[in-house]
């Protein structure tokens, strides 16, 4: 048997579409030149050096106490993360799925611990963070009266990882949970198995490949975290930390290039494991719909240790973003609490105008680019079958794994000098352009992501269909995809702009004089002490995410497709 | 209607798909060889996995074969792409793109194609009154019945007027009863339009009542081409004659031959019947016995014994015992019959120039 006439056939056929292949194209170039290709000099630097390959780069770098030290605090850091913040969003998500919840404000606790994360910069937590339990914290000097309270090191990070990232266990756990049959449990329930046997023989069995899924995504989060180790580190530096003071500090690039091979390779094996063996664990163990609605617990004595559990968690989460604002508002924080507007002042009439300007303009031309380009690929992985699918699902997906501080010593080692040294493309360094495509990058996953699990729900015979009747690729994607995935392509479209004026660990390597961003501004007066004026601008940051993303679900509500057509 | 109407001619066509599972080749299709002459009503029809949807597919260009060509209208079409294919199809699932209206979903291909506006209007508007859904136009897709759903689909690929139209299945999501109507209808508009078809079902009423002829596939192969009369009457195998229809089949042997006729031998029992498969003297066959075309009674060809009589409203079923074969029997209009109860002997009767040998 030989497939070759139905293979030459499809090529023929694939090639009577220049759109589609012009596009297909043009993204591979993207791909390779902007997430492969910065990886590969990573590569290069840290291997070959004086025309010869050699491990001479490594040995230096492993000599260094410094280094060995970073790489265990890493991994330490990512184990408690991960592990805590599994345990919290399970906690939550079970809480939400199997506890009746008697109150509307606990619902909307939730809604909003779930929210926060998204829209606010990854750091915000560390300012607060300082401010409550600092050596003159809110908390710890003014209420509890400890004057030597040090919140630095391991034990800030990890509190201020674990409250990141814990709402996104949370939100996968609760679509895991509220996939299991409750007949499952109801069945064991009437064999004559308590509440607690259920869980550990039925649910947790079901779960735990999720939990890992979760567990491995947190970790790879914490350790790519640049941001907060920075803040709140003190000094317990991790790899992204010691990445960057190599660079900025050192002037060593090359050093910096093979701790972030190091740093890759952790993120990149963690990725592959969650993508290839615990996705398609949890995929097959918690296939179809759940049947019907779960009856809810509503024996006291789980209800409310467990409520009252979430709500303290909660309130927690949301004291601390609470602070922010105040931490703007009040004159000098740890000495005068009067209200005063002198941050916000001091802020525009420094280089607060400026930083909004460049960041809100930067990622309102990233985001569009960003949506778009997602749901381009998307439409390709799900819809289209032709050679380099593989390749260029992989390779989008990669880019998740890449740690942003990573990235941002690719970007410098490869296009510093132009493209591989030749200066061809130098002209690109030091520019707008290029942090633009950082951002790009940097939020393709998320959108490619979505945009994938949105276009999998499409019935493949209406794109079909508009084939059929004579519409050609690119006609099929603008007239029946695009219209049909609004929804996904405009909250990719939000998403991508909050995450790439959010976004600090790859710019703030790239950045250059010329332009100010509102993050790094906000790192550069943490450290120097200013927390009013960080927060200040912290303040205004999560205002702009904020509205967007009210705004995006307002046009949503309004003008999106889904409900009108998928309401039977 | 049909600017003009094509033939499809599928020349030795192959198609090979791999088992995702155990990653073995195997054939979907199988040097498959069909000639469906232009204006005809003509239906695929098989169990499901048979390769029927593939071909169906192979034609309208969203698959590619592994051997062989298919010609529309005498033209070579294997290169080109289903969008520049002079064929229009109605999927299972309707595939009406739901962000349009009515008018709008049956405009679509005429817009592709640069049709003016009132040329578009006045065709959707024509199309529209064919099918019967007049003053739908401006209805979203999600507003319609399911019968509804499945005349917008008609109309959206009348309206192109194909060379060839091609339905997948079209009528597996609609209840039993709307099932027969949607039918009826569309046989009347094909005939009305008086374009080719192809038609793709695995219920073999339905085939039987809509088609001018029936291709019948098993296992990527065709069993058999024929007009419903002549796959019922006269299948050439035991795999037709099981799926079209009901059968019960008897182990025979053929004794002599005269003619058109034979001798056979069936449970220890002599009798004569009609010989179209021309089976030799000598050779085992299988005599095939439709349940309504049997009877029972005290005179008839075989000893038989009852062991089941059920009252079905109709008819009355029964279970009779030759040799050591069950036979099923449908008998029609019982009323003032004789009704047999299980445990009678009696005889089975049936036309012998009626019932055939394989």
């Amino acid at each position: 048997m030989a497939k070759s006439q139905s293979a030459s056939l499809e090529r023929k056929k694939f090639f009577a579409d220049p759109i589609l292949v012009s596009m297909i194209v043009v993204l591979v170039v993207f791909l390779l030149l902007f997430i492969l290709y910065p990886l590969l000099m990573l590569l290069i630097d840290s291997f070959y050096t004086e025309g010869k390959v050699t491990l001479d780069v490594f040995k230096r770098v492993l000599s260094m106490k410094r280094f060995r030290t970073a790489f265990g605090n890493t991994v330490v850091l990512g184990l408690i993360t991960g592990i805590c913040s599994t345990l919290i969003g399970l906690l939550f998500a079970y809480v939400e799925e199997y506890v009746k919840v008697r109150t509307k404000f606990l619902e909307k606790l939730f809604g909003v611990v779930s929210m926060l994360p998204v829209v606010s910069p990854p750091f915000v937590l560390s300012l607060s963070m300082i401010m409550l339990f600092g050596r003159s914290g809110l908390i710890t000097r003014k209420i509890l009266g400890i004057y030597d309270s040090n919140v630095y090191g391991l034990k800030g990070i990890a509190i201020v990882q674990i409250m990141t990232f814990f709402p996104v266990c949370y939100m996968m756990l609760k679509g895991l949970l509220k996939n299991i049959d409750p007949s499952l449990e109801e069945a064991t329930r009437d064999m004559g198995a308590s509440r607690w046997k259920v869980f550990t023989s039925v649910t947790l069995p079901l779960l735990l490949p999720g939990l890992g899924n979760a567990f491995l995504v947190t970790f790879i989060e914490s350790v790519a975290d640049f941001a907060n180790p920075m803040l709140i580190g003190g000094d317990y530096d991790t790899l992204a930390t010691t990445i960057y003071l190599q660079v900025t500090g050192a002037y060593d690039s090359t050093g910096a290039a093979a701790m972030s091979v190091v740093l890759l390779s952790l993120t990149l094996i963690l990725f592959l494991i969650q993508k290839y063996y615990l996705e398609k664990k949890t995929a097959t163990t918690l296939t179809g719909k759940a049947s019907r609605a779960r009856m809810p617990i509503e024996d006291r004595s789980v209800t409310v240790p467990l409520t009252v559990l979430c709500s303290l968690a909660a309130l927690f989460v949301v004291i601390m973003y609470i602070m922010v604002p105040f931490g703007a508002l009040f004159k000098l924080w740890g000495r005068d609490y009067s209200l005063s507007l002198k941050w916000f002042q001091y802020m525009f009439k420094t280089s607060g105008l400026k930083a909004f300007r460049d960041s809100i303009v930067l990622s309102l031309i990233a985001a569009p680019l960003t949506a778009l380009l997602s749901m381009i690929i998307s439409y390709l992985v799900v819809k289209r079958k032709f050679r380099l699918k593989a390749f260029i699902e992989f390779v989008s997906m990669l880019a998740m794994a890449v740690p942003g501080t990573v990235l941002g010593i690719g970007y410098i080692r490869g296009y510093a000098n132009g493209v591989f040294r030749t200066g061809f493309m130098q002209g690109l360094y030091g520019t707008g352009l290029i942090l633009i495509l950082v951002f790009i990058v940097r939020s393709l996953p998320t959108g490619t992501r979505s945009g994938i699990s949105a276009l999998r729900q499409i019935d493949p015979s209406i794109e079909e269909s508009a084939y059929d009747m004579g519409a050609n690729s690119a006609r099929v994607f603008l007239t029946v995809t695009l219209p049909l995935i609004k929804d996904s392509f405009l909250s990719g479209l939000v998403t991508a702009f909050v995450r790439s004026i959010t976004a600090i660990s790859a710019v703030i390597l790239l950045v250059t004089p010329q332009y100010l961003l509102i993050t790094c501004q906000i790192n550069e007066q943490a450290e120097k002490g200013n927390y009013g004026v960080a927060c200040a601008y912290a303040t205004v940051l999560i205002l702009i995410t904020y509205s967007m993303v009210m705004i995006m679900n307002a046009i949503i509500r309004v003008f999106g497709t889904s409900r009108t057509i998928r309401e039977d | 209607m049909a600017k003009e109407k094509k033939g499809v001619r599928l020349e030795h066509i192959s198609k090979i798909y791999q088992d995702p599972k155990t990653k073995k080749e195997f054939y979907a299709v199988q040097d498959t060889t069909l000639d469906i002459e232009p204006g005809t009503f003509v239906t695929l029809l098989g169990p499901s996995g048979c390769g029927k949807t593939t071909t169906l597919r192979m034609i309208a260009g969203f698959e590619s074969p592994d051997e062989g060509e298919i010609y529309l209208g005498g033209e070579p079409i294997n290169a080109l792409t289903p969008n520049k294919r002079d064929t229009a199809m109605v999927f299972q699932s309707y595939a009406l793109l739901p962000h349009y209206n009515v008018f709008d979903n049956v405009a679509y291909g005429l817009k592709l194609r640069k049709v003016p506006k009132e040329t578009i209007k006045e065709k959707v508007t024509a199309i529209l009154k064919l099918v019967e859904l007049e003053g739908m136009e401006s209805r979203m897709t999600n507003q319609l019945s399911g019968g509804q759903q499945q005349r917008v689909a008609l109309a959206r690929a009348l309206v192109l007027e194909p060379g060839v139209l091609l339905f997948d299945e079209p009528l597996s999501n609609l209840d039993a009863k709307l099932r027969v109507t949607m039918r009826t209808e569309i046989r009347k508009i094909q005939q009305a339009v008086g374009i080719t078809a192809v038609y793709v079902t695995h219920d073999q009423s339905e085939a039987m009542s809509i088609s001018d002829k029936i291709i019948i596939m098993s296992k990527g192969k065709v069993e058999q081409i024929g007009s419903p009369q002549e796959v019922y009457y006269h299948p050439n195998s035991r795999f037709v004659a099981d799926f079209i229809g009901e059968a019960n089949f008897l182990d025979a042997k053929v004794e002599s031959v005269s003619g058109e006729n034979a001798d056979i031998v069936v449970a220890g029992q002599r009798l004569t019947v009609r010989n179209h498969t021309h089976i030799p003297a000598g050779k085992e066959a299988v005599l095939v016995l439709r349940p309504e075309a049997c009877g029972l009674g005290k005179e008839g060809l075989l000893d038989c014994e009852v062991t089941l009589s059920t009252f079905m409203g109709s008819y009355q079923y029964y279970h009779a015992l030759v040799g050591n074969k069950t036979v099923q029997i449908t008998d029609y209009n019982p009323v003032n019959k004789t009704i047999y109860k299980a445990g009678d002997k009696v005889k089975l009767n049936f036309d012998p120039n009626g019932v055939y040998i394989l």
